[in-house]
């Protein structure tokens, strides 16, 4: 007996006409995630890549895999440097699975919950869309947010952001992006400040962290990092930002497997450095002097602009507006990061309101090039005579 | 039929121009449709601003729909008494004119009789006449029918106004600050455990949100209100 027959038997009762046929969605969510489904269509010729949107969702998770994975370390490395004398790589491991993956749980059950209720009610198929979604989630909260906050975030995200619109692929906002913001607004003392990002730094004495990006807003100067910790990311931030490198390589696999738009992401690298080096010129408080290459490299700029300006549903679709959004979304980071004292991280911001205006974006790159073509045509036609 | 037998007792210019009853199903629909059906807000989307500046707290949000019952059903009644008399290129001219001074009377009452909330309310209630609104409702209707009529309609714009007003200042004061009508609701141990305070709900985002959501019920009810695409 292998998998296929016993997913054939358990069908049954799910089929048309039969018991459980509501509850068919749900079943069908189940049945296309372990096998490439074998509907066809009726009529005409239809080639299609075997890579459908179950297939994309993974390759994006296992590009996440890396930031994690430090991620979950880092949270750790950043609590117990600062209480132990002494500890091994697996105590941080430990330490940060023990913070971060009820986070995840919480996540995958309330949004994917959520989910397959829309499904059912609406008798659509269940859209993979939240399985990306539901882990970005807690890789971008800070790490002592309490469950229930990032339950009901999750739940925002989902109802508001996403099955308001219609669904997977319906959203103009990034959803994740969406969660963030809800807790960020809702719950403001647990999202910002510096007690939230080294974990249990309320509760115990003598732990304390602050963002590099905080710091340089209340005006200190971040003397304790070094450029390499801020690159390779041992450094208080959200779970998962952190480390540029491991972005990187996440950005590496979206790229190489053509899922991830690197226009969008050097567009947001050029529009982020520029504009750091031209507030370099200026200087006139800690965040404009601050080197506009560590710009690239600390707060959730390399994350954000790798995992959700790509995002494939809320960004621009055309070429030329890959370039524009992605390099408007950088320009908005620091602009953000430099001019509001209040929001010391500027990508969160950034991407959400450039996700608003990728459709008119989209819609005036179309337009000019059907006019480029009008043009043309005249052209010809004055020469054809 | 007799005329003579079908002649009703009128008040004022009551029920001159047609022959139902005070209360016939007509009339009751007048009341009932903007509840629903043809809600200000939901449907029509309209006096959106207000419903986002006065909706932090329970308290504001009552004194604001009893304030446009009143400036709505008296408004209507005059200029439905007046409709023959106004010239037509004046019209919004006349409106103005009957809704501020109705307006104004408002605000000097709940300064004598109710000065917190007053002062909670500040611009808002001068802002009534400029509320779409009691504009719209002259326009629409009392410029065209009787006078009992325009204020049955006065009266159910005015509650269907006033419903959306409270539900939404119910929910963003209750999950945004924990209180109902001023009094804590919250109990203090949920505090002391877990509970936070929504700040979301108080920022004027939220009743955006929370409007969206009770058109989105409502729609989910009412299949008369989707649209054929």
């Amino acid at each position: 007996m292998n998998i296929r027959s016993i997913v054939d038997n358990l069908k049954k009762p799910f089929e048309k006409g039969e018991k459980l046929e509501k509850f068919y969605p749900a079943f069908d969510a189940f049945e296309t995630f372990l096998f490439v489904p074998n509907h066809t269509a009726k009529k005409g010729a239809h080639i299609r890549d075997a890579i459908d949107l179950k297939r994309v969702m993974i390759t994006v998770i296992i590009a996440l895999l890396p930031a994690l994975f430090y991620g979950i370390y880092n949270t750790g490395y950043q609590y117990l440097v600062q209480t132990n004398d002494s500890f091994t790589t697996l105590d941080a491991i430990l330490h940060g699975s023990y913070k971060i993956v009820p986070m995840i749980a919480v996540s995958y059950i309330v949004g994917l919950s959520i989910e397959f209720l829309f499904a059912i009610w609406r008798g659509h198929q269940v859209n993979e869309g939240y399985l990306v979604t539901g882990l970005l989630i807690p890789m971008i909260m800070p790490v002592d947010i309490p469950l229930w906050m990032v339950g009901i975030s999750v739940a925002f995200a989902v109802i508001i952001g996403k099955e308001a619109f219609g669904g997977t692929g319906m959203n103009i906002l990034n959803p994740a992006l969406t969660a963030r913001a809800f807790a960020f607004f809702a719950y403001p003392t647990y999202m910002s400040g510096n007690q939230v990002w080294v974990s249990e730094a309320s509760n115990v004495d003598g732990v304390s962290g602050e963002t590099i990006l905080g710091m340089l807003a209340a005006g200190n100067s971040p003397e304790q990092f070094g450029v390499l910790e801020m690159f390779v990311g041992s450094i208080p931030g959200s779970i998962a930002e952190t480390s540029t490198l491991m972005v990187l390589i996440g950005a590496f696999i979206l790229i190489y497997t053509g899922i991830g738009s690197w226009r969008i992401m050097l567009g947001g690298v050029i529009g982020a450095a520029i504009t750091g080096l031209l507030f370099n010129f200026w200087g006139a408080n800690a965040l404009m002097s601050f080197d506009w290459q560590n710009h690239l490299i600390v707060g959730g700029f390399a994350f954000g602009i790798v995992f959700m300006a790509t995002d494939p549903v809320s960004a621009a679709q055309t070429i030329k507006g890959k370039w524009i959004y992605g390099i408007l979304v950088g320009i908005l980071c620091i602009l953000i990061r430099v001019f509001n004292p209040a929001y010391p991280e500027g990508v969160m911001l950034a991407i959400l309101l450039m996700n608003v205006f990728a459709p008119t974006i989209d819609h005036y790159v179309v337009e000019a090039n059907v006019k480029r073509r009008e043009n043309r045509l005249k052209t010809q036609l004055k020469t054809a005579r | 039929m007799n005329k003579k037998n079908n002649k009703k007792p009128t008040f004022l210019f009551i029920g001159r121009n047609s022959t139902d009853g005070i209360f016939s199903k007509k009339n009751k629909k007048l009341l009932s449709d903007p509840l629903d059906d043809n809600n200000p807000i939901t449907v029509q989307v309209l006096g959106i601003c207000s419903a986002l500046a006065i909706t932090v707290q329970l308290k504001p949000a009552v004194v604001m729909t009893a304030s446009v019952i009143f400036v709505m059903a008296c408004s209507n009644v005059i200029i439905s008494i007046l409709r023959n008399l106004i010239p037509n290129r004046i019209r919004i001219i006349v409106f103005l004119v009957v809704i501020s001074s109705l307006v104004a009377l408002v605000d000097q009452f709940l300064k004598a009789y109710a000065y917190d909330v007053s002062k909670e309310l500040s611009i808002f209630i001068g802002l009534i006449v400029t509320n779409c609104i009691v504009m719209g409702r002259l326009e629409a209707y009392a410029l065209g029918n009787s006078v009992w009529k325009s204020f049955l309609d006065g009266i159910g714009n005015a509650i269907g106004y006033g419903v959306i007003l409270i539900l939404v200042a119910f929910f963003r004061e209750l999950l945004g600050s924990g209180n109902l009508w001023g009094m804590q609701v919250v109990p203090d141990f949920l505090y002391e455990s877990w509970y936070v305070n929504n700040g979301l709900m108080l920022l004027s985002p939220m009743a955006l949100i929370t409007v969206g959501i009770i058109i989105w019920i409502q729609r989910s009810f009412n299949k008369k209100l989707i649209e054929k695409g």
